[in-house]
């Protein structure tokens, strides 16, 4: 027979709360290994007005650098209270936060790693099909030989590195979302 | 056929005009084209499925020991890939209006009844055949305020985690013979030949006697492009 066709995408629509568990946010446990970081942020419309019903989710390594998939067999430690994967949904101003631990660095090809980066995608009433971005840190001096942001042109970098900010504790980083316009968040296709 | 995440002949665009709520939220730049690595072979549906309850019968999960109210329905589908391989253990997670076309939602102010029995959202995993099913109630058609006597077709939100990230996917299911189908521009923002696999078939072998009427959708994932055939059939072998 021929190969099925794929089925098409549709947005997430404004309803999907029922599938934002309460606590899906937060990543970590108390018995999860690596530096705990807190990830706040806004995600903006084509007007600069807050994005009050999306649907962010994240995907990461954990802090040794490994992915909990059947496809990583590299010898790098599962953390077995840490699984890398998150929801928050953005509330009245457009916010969403997650409690995770910053994610070793992952391969590229051969023996060459990628920075340090969290995978994002963004849902939302008016978007017709999920958008893949990818959280990089500006404090990590790995960004500047990344093979995934020198294809992204310099003028945009910035829109994927999420921005230290003063903390007591826990390192607290700001990652906006810019659906569109000025300062339009890069995203990618896969 | 191309097997290309965003092949237009599959996905709507995301700038669609009649769709209001896409004019503000659409990318203006073409996305950057990412070379497939281990952070898009690997996802979370592997890991994620195995902590999972499933919670699959809507017309009673609610809790409250009573049923909703509508017309009760089983749907059922096999998820695959694109070759046809059944994928194992994917997280599939369902929301709905109810029967009068509303939703448990702050936001829905539409002046259609709350049923007290009804929660409208609910999950399961495929099993090693790639299937998956739900108990529910047929949901009803709403007003929305895209444009004027703007009503959506009745349709059920699915979204599957699957075996990567790349193949992530958030969808609508839609019925057979609506006519609200022709009138509606987020199903219409699909490219037209694309359009009839949102919608599900009525199956009379599905259909239990004397409970409910049986619907069969198909979900076809599509991984990341470079190599989109080993995933799968790396991580539907890890799970047997």
């Amino acid at each position: 027979m021929s190969a099925p066709a794929p089925t098409p995408s549709l947005t997430v629509g404004p309803f999907f709360h029922g599938i934002v568990r309460p606590g899906a946010n937060v990543l970590v446990g108390p018995q999860t290994r690596g530096e705990r970081i807190r990830i706040e942020g806004c995600v903006y419309d084509g007007d600069r007005a807050p994005v009050t019903d999306a649907m962010v989710e994240i995907w990461q390594a954990n802090a040794a650098g490994r992915y909990r998939h059947p496809l990583d067999e590299r010898p790098v430690p599962l953390d077995p209270a840490f699984i890398g994967f998150g929801r928050s949904a953005t509330e009245e101003a457009g916010a969403f936060w997650f409690e995770t631990v910053r994610p070793g660095p992952v391969p590229f090809r051969g023996d060459t790693l990628q920075a340090a980066h969290i995978n994002v995608a963004v849902s939302a009433r008016g978007v017709l099909d999920h958008l893949f971005t990818r959280l990089y840190f500006e404090d990590d001096a790995a960004t500047a030989a990344d093979p995934i942001l020198r294809l992204v042109p310099p003028a945009r970098r910035a829109t994927l590195l999420a921005r230290r900010l003063p903390s007591d504790g826990t390192a607290l980083y700001r990652f906006d979302i810019v659906l569109q316009g000025d300062g339009e968040t890069v995203f990618f296709e896969l | 056929m191309s097997s290309t995440r965003r092949d237009p002949a599959t996905y709507p665009p995301y700038f669609y005009e009649a769709y209001r709520a896409t004019v503000r939220r659409s990318p203006r730049h073409p996305p950057v084209r990412l070379p497939v690595t281990l952070s898009e072979l690997t996802g979370p549906g592997p890991a994620v499925s195995q902590v999972s309850t499933e919670d699959a019968d809507l017309t009673r999960n609610m809790g409250t020991g009573e049923e909703a109210i509508g017309e009760r329905m089983i749907v059922v589908g096999r998820v695959t890939d694109h070759r046809d391989e059944p994928i194992a253990g994917a997280l599939v997670e369902v929301w709905q209006a109810n029967a009068a076309g509303r939703y448990r939602h702050k936001v829905d102010q539409h002046g259609a009844p709350l049923d007290p029995n009804f929660l409208g959202w609910g999950r399961c995993l495929t099993n090693a055949d790639g299937v998956y099913r739900f108990v529910t109630i047929r949901p009803g058609a709403y007003p929305w305020e895209n444009h004027p006597n703007a009503w959506r077709p009745p349709h059920i939100h699915f979204s599957l985690l699957g075996p990567a990230w790349g193949s992530r996917l958030i969808t609508q299911m839609f019925f057979p013979g609506d006519p609200l189908l022709a009138l509606d521009p987020i199903f219409n923002a699909v490219p037209a030949p694309a359009r009839e696999r949102l919608v599900a078939h009525y199956a009379h072998d599905v259909t239990q006697p004397g409970y409910a009427l049986g619907y069969r959708f198909d979900v076809v994932l599509v991984g990341p492009r470079a190599t989109p055939a080993e995933p799968f059939e790396a991580s539907a072998r890890d799970r047997q």
